[in-house]
């Protein structure tokens, strides 16, 4: 075999496993920082039972991911009797393969080749998993087909309260994800590119989108778009947690309505997979929305960019995960602080405020970036 | 390899098509009809049309497939489930597929000349190029693609207010 294609193999596989392992690790730390959070909110101590193996103390409650992800394994594997037993079976799976897909085509440091001169190997694109030109399309393309989990599970379950969950969830979706992607198209025509690391790129040398003085050199142009961008950052936030079903926009798993939703008949780890996707679609879009509005993982004022090895990688993709943290916070702090939308409020915001709010950006953007041309 | 890809998308849309009149139930129909879309898109990535592939899954498998999955759901199409193959429906779509088998048999043996002609996106694979292609050259038949889409929105709207006035 040619060796470059070996050492891009190897170094895909390892990134896979390294992205893969760093996302179940945040999304199990995650269920327990969105139990402390929410317990911290409501003046309560949270979960603080559970130590870490092999060590005696409690350390917080640290341990509880564990004790939870060995409890959703080892349960029985419980099937109610009248579902649709292979669409049953598939839903899970369309929750949770959608935001692991994204992720992959994240970049979470730089993609410049590097060298390693000790074993006189060139890594391509060490960032980034998948390298695609359109990415953020397929980023879309690909999120877009999470509703299925939902809505099959809800068909399904054979269940008044899973169905009702289902339908509720399919309308939301696509109410919103015309707006999410109305809101992200200024974007677009100020980098002039659909590839991620293109957006970052532009981002490091002009300033952060929503961060501007954030820039190897300053552009004046940046401020003055500042404002539409900014429309464009609250459209595609909450778009964003319309479409990952978090609180506020939670109504297709209402609990005091319709017991949990589309996955009121799961149980042990097919429960589990819906739980962990809808975490990992929570990675995703802080991911996203970093990539697209916050400077992806560049550091401010374009430092440790060009050039930095694996040491500088490192520390990009660590800034990435900070980051990524920073919006997972961002999420729970809404989630338990917001009361929920009721569903004619929530059509009229996606539908009558939202879409022509992006329509009218979008316009704007073009016409100022037309004027600077001019100018 | 490119040809193990094609292969397997390709039987892939074919089972999955014949699953879509195969199945008796509509959510059954609808989710084959899903898994040949992406396949289809496969097919354009095998292509180097990228841009295609992913405006495929995004409109057709993650919008317009779900529409149709929501208004099977909340139809209840329950009285599908039962009904039977009809003799005269199957004689007419054997028909149909054999009449477009030959047409496209006919249409393949001038496969040459027609990559020429759809070269100029496919060789500049960039989503500008085919920006200024769509708003270019055929800027006239996007328009009218376009009006198309309203004049459907405006029956539909025309047609499910008429009781109100």
């Amino acid at each position: 075999m040619d060796g470059s294609l070996t050492v891009f193999i190897i170094s895909t596989l390892i990134k896979i496993a390294v992205v893969v392992g760093v996302l179940l690790g945040i999304v199990a730390y995650t269920v327990l920082a969105e139990r402390k959070i929410c317990a911290a909110i409501q003046d309560r101590v949270g979960p603080n039972r559970v130590g870490l193996p092999f060590l005696k103390g409690r350390f917080w409650g640290l341990g509880q991911p564990i004790a939870d992800a060995f409890k959703l394994m080892l349960k029985e594997q419980f099937v109610p009797g009248v579902v649709k037993r292979f669409y049953y079976t598939l839903a899970p799976f369309f929750v949770m393969v959608p935001p692991l897909v994204i992720i992959g085509l994240i970049p979470f440091a730089s993609i410049e080749p590097i060298t390693i001169s000790s074993l006189k190997i060139v890594v391509p694109q060490p960032g980034v998993i998948i390298n695609a030109g359109a990415g953020v399309l397929w980023a879309f393309a690909i999120s877009s087909l999470s509703v299925y989990g939902i809505v099959l599970a809800g068909w399904a379950s054979n269940s008044k309260y899973a169905f009702l969950g289902g339908i509720r969830s399919t309308a939301q979706m696509i109410s919103y994800e015309v707006a999410l992607g109305f809101s992200i198209i200024p974007v677009f025509l100020l980098t002039g590119s659909l590839n991620f690391s293109d957006i970052v790129k532009f981002q490091i040398e002009h300033g952060w989108l929503m961060i501007p003085f954030f820039a190897q050199h300053l552009d004046w142009k940046l401020f003055v778009m500042w404002p539409f961008l900014f429309i464009s950052f609250l459209i595609f936030l909450v778009a964003l947690f319309a479409e990952t079903n978090r609180a506020p926009f939670d109504l297709p798993e209402s609990e005091q309505e319709l017991v949990a939703g589309y996955n009121t008949e799961y149980g042990g780890m097919k429960f589990g997979m819906f739980f962990l996707g809808e975490y990992a679609a929570m990675v995703a879009a802080s991911a996203l929305i970093i990539t697209l509005f916050f400077g992806g993982w560049s550091l401010p004022f374009g430092l440790l960019t060009k050039g930095v090895g694996i040491g500088g990688l490192i520390i990009q993709a660590l800034v990435f995960l900070l980051k990524i943290l920073v919006f997972l916070f961002l999420f729970i702090w809404i989630r338990w602080t917001l009361p929920r939308f009721r569903y004619d409020q929530l059509m009229n915001l996606g539908w009558k405020i939202f879409l022509p709010l992006s329509m009218v950006n979008i316009g704007s953007v073009a016409v100022l970036l037309a004027l600077f041309k001019t100018l | 390899m490119e040809n193990f890809f094609f292969w397997t998308f390709v039987l892939t849309m074919i089972g999955s098509g014949i699953g879509v009149i195969a199945n008796k139930n509509p959510v059954a129909s609808a989710m084959n009809l899903v898994l040949m879309i992406i396949s289809i898109a496969g097919l354009f990535v095998l292509l180097g049309a990228y841009f295609l592939a992913a405006v495929q899954v995004l409109v057709y498998a993650g919008a317009v497939m779900v529409l149709f999955l929501f208004i099977i759901m909340l139809l209840d199409l329950k009285a599908e489930q039962q009904a039977n193959f009809r003799m005269l429906g199957i004689i007419g779509g054997l028909l149909t597929v054999l009449l477009l088998g030959i047409g496209f048999f006919l249409a393949g043996k001038n496969i040459t000349s027609l990559v020429g002609k759809m070269g100029i996106v496919i060789q500049n694979n960039s989503i500008k190029a085919l920006g200024e292609l769509l708003f270019g050259n055929y800027a006239l038949a996007f328009e009218a693609v376009g009006v198309l889409l309203l004049i459907s929105m405006i029956g539909v709207i025309i047609l499910s207010k008429k009781d109100l006035d």
